[in-house]
């Protein structure tokens, strides 16, 4: 069985000390910036990539995977507890989860997220472990044509699943893509946009534009709203142990949540935000008695939670196999990647097992590692919760501060974090969700060469995009998302399921 | 003609501005022809694409109906000006003065920002903040950052 060896030599990678460490380490930061409002994983991984310069690629790899995983535990604790939803993911985990600890249950809601968090995130491991070999295979007969179809697909497929406007979000993606364009051609050599400022011809830092629209920005948005009241239940978190009414409630929930946040993963724009959404929305739907949601109803937490857990594992595929990131943190993982002299692509599973596998073996350990910190450790994140803000933001600031200097030990990035700080709370102004334009950023270099490759072999032929039967597949999957999505059938039901959460 | 949407407004025209300047940028640039494409190829389709996208916002913002009128809201200047300014001002003082001084006062000046601001907080904040940071990035990291201002050596 190559599965067992492959998991078999990950789990040897992930079980050596430091992976081991490293893992941990991602871990708790990410339950920590999932307890702390305000600081989301695409922001902390930003963070974090200037001191991965001195870690070797496992090692890195597998802390900032730790970090999204682990924010999704944590990001369910304040759900729960304070009803402000540490995570965008957890956000239909604070309907129910709030309404039960107001009732004085929040134990089994913690338990029922921590339990089914644990469950999804096993399944998604093994799920990795056992498609990630023949999607590779199939990545492999891919040409620039193919790859130039499956981005546009990919981009297309990461905004008709989010909230919001879609025009305004594929205008996002093409202006990040155009913020891709201020580099070296590679091709010609030519620099493009560059005002003959020397550090533009190497392009902008994907690292400076996250931390300015997501760091810098985001802070000073949160600044500039009126500061909030929370109301901790603190007192309540006795009973840790469901009963066994919940147990049978909530199990079917954590298998339907794991199975179709684990599908919702795969999909391009997929991963943990959406996987909750349409987990909730089909446990209200299928329950038969739907009375109780909304009011502390154990399967409106479980579910949910199962799913954004699942779908933040089985989003790593498209990135792992394809090189192809399905979100904004995914994007970042590739950044990573890239820093660390590794091309993401098909190839990284042969030339770079240990790494592949090592972090495969690695969710799994700290998925282990989760449930431990979270679940007896709960007294230590909700004293967290009360750390006021005012204390919290300097902090993030210098980090960012820091590691901006740090990328090239000159101040360049620090003044470009600081114009995208601006450019971040401007799109914030004008409600422009700006995830879409990070991946567009990633994926844009990329984008240009497998499309001016295809059409070099191609002999300038455009219809070769449409010839190539896989290529034509995926570019017909791409314009069929937008054509449903505007139907004004499915438009109201994606605008009422989104809706549902608020 | 009224405007429905002030933020999709602002959006449509920062979306036609941005669009138009890396179309018209990239006429400076070599074209080549579809067999060969050159660098002004790929960002003047994406220019034109992302004005015309604009475009439609644009004319979304003032022809759809919307509750409230969607508007802008007021700028937060005070977080705008402190948290800008003093990262401008850690990137233009820690070469010269080091992070011993630079950081506090990046501390300090974006506590500020704040609606609640403690002098004392604020002093001890940003004094263990630089003792974890040269902690973790300088001994730990081993990452070069200069710790001392230039004239003390």
């Amino acid at each position: 069985m190559d599965l067992i060896a492959n998991l078999s030599l990950g789990f040897q990678t992930a079980l050596s000390f430091q992976n081991l460490a490293y893992a941990f380490f991602g871990a708790l930061l990410g339950t920590l910036i999932g307890v702390l409002p305000g600081l989301g994983p695409v922001a902390t991984m930003a963070m974090l990539l200037p001191s991965i310069y001195a870690l070797d690629a496992t090692p890195a790899l597998i802390m900032l995977a730790g970090i999204y995983y682990g924010a999704q535990y944590g990001g369910s604790t304040t759900a729960i507890l304070i009803n402000v939803p540490g995570e965008s993911s957890s956000v239909v985990t604070a309907i129910d989860g709030y309404a039960m600890a107001r009732r004085g249950r929040a134990g089994p809601a913690l338990a029922a997220a921590g339990l089914g968090s644990f469950f999804a995130g096993c399944v998604g491991t093994l799920i990795i472990a056992a498609f990630a070999p023949p999607l590779t295979e199939l990545a492999f007969k891919f040409g620039p044509a193919e790859y130039f179809s499956l981005m546009v697909l990919g981009l297309i497929g990461a905004v008709v699943l989010a909230s919001g406007s879609l025009v305004k979000a594929i205008a996002m993606i093409i202006l990040g893509l155009l913020i891709g364009q201020i580099n070296t051609d590679v091709i010609s050599g030519v620099p493009r946009f560059s005002f003959d400022i020397p550090e533009l011809t190497d392009g902008i830092s994907f690292v400076a534009i996250a931390m300015g629209v997501f760091g810098f920005g985001e802070i000073i948005a949160n600044l500039g709203k009126p500061a909030e009241h929370r109301e901790v239940f603190t007192k309540e978190v006795h009973h840790l142990w469901p009963t066994k009414e919940d147990f049978k409630l909530a199990w079917p929930a954590v298998l339907r949540g794991t199975a179709l946040g684990s599908v919702l993963g795969v999909l391009p724009g997929g991963g943990a935000l959406l996987s909750s959404f349409a987990a909730y929305t089909l446990e209200k739907k299928i329950a038969k008695d739907s009375s109780q949601f909304g009011k502390g109803d154990i399967r409106g937490v479980a579910g949910p939670e199962s799913a954004n857990n699942a779908g933040a594992q089985t989003s790593f595929i498209p990135m792992l196999t394809l090189g192809i990131p399905p979100n904004a943190v995914m994007a970042l993982m590739v950044g990573a990647m890239t820093i660390k002299g590794i091309q993401p692509g098909p190839q990284v599973m042969s030339s770079n097992p240990e790494l592949f596998w090592g972090l495969i073996a690695s969710m799994w350990i700290g998925n282990a590692m989760l449930i431990v910190l979270n679940l007896p450790l709960i007294g230590i994140w909700i004293k967290l919760l009360t750390v006021p803000y005012r204390l919290l933001f300097p902090a993030i600031l210098s980090f960012c501060c820091i590691g901006l200097y740090t990328l090239n030990n000159n101040n360049f990035d620090v003044f470009m974090a600081a114009g995208f700080g601006v450019v971040g709370y401007v799109f914030y102004k004008f409600g422009c969700e700006p995830a879409p334009l990070l991946l567009g950023f990633i994926l844009g270099p990329m984008m240009e060469e497998n499309l001016r490759r295809a059409l070099l072999l191609s002999r300038g032929d455009w219809s070769t995009f449409l010839t190539r039967p896989l290529s034509a597949s995926l570019l017909i999957a791409a314009a069929a998302m937008i054509v449903i999505v505007m139907l004004p059938a499915i438009k109201n039901k994606r605008e009422e399921a989104f809706h549902d959460a608020d | 003609m009224k405007i429905k949407s002030q933020r999709d407004f602002a959006s449509g025209l920062m979306f036609i501005v941005i669009g138009a300047s890396f179309a018209i940028g990239a006429l400076s640039y070599s074209f080549g022809d579809s067999a060969k494409p050159g660098p002004a190829f790929f960002p003047f389709g994406l220019g034109v694409m992302l004005a015309t996208l604009g475009a439609f916002v644009l004319f979304e913002a003032l022809a759809i109906e919307t509750d409230d009128g969607e508007p802008i809201g007021g700028v937060a200047w005070k977080p705008l000006l402190f948290i800008v300014g003093s990262v401008i001002g850690f990137g233009l003082l820690l070469p010269r003065l080091g992070m011993v001084i630079t950081l506090p006062l990046l501390i300090i000046v974006s506590a500020l920002a704040g609606d609640e601001f403690h002098w004392p907080s604020a002093l001890v904040t940003a004094a263990l903040l630089t003792l974890l940071s040269w902690g973790v990035f300088i001994k730990g990291l081993g990452l070069t950052i200069p710790l001392w201002p230039v004239f003390l050596g």
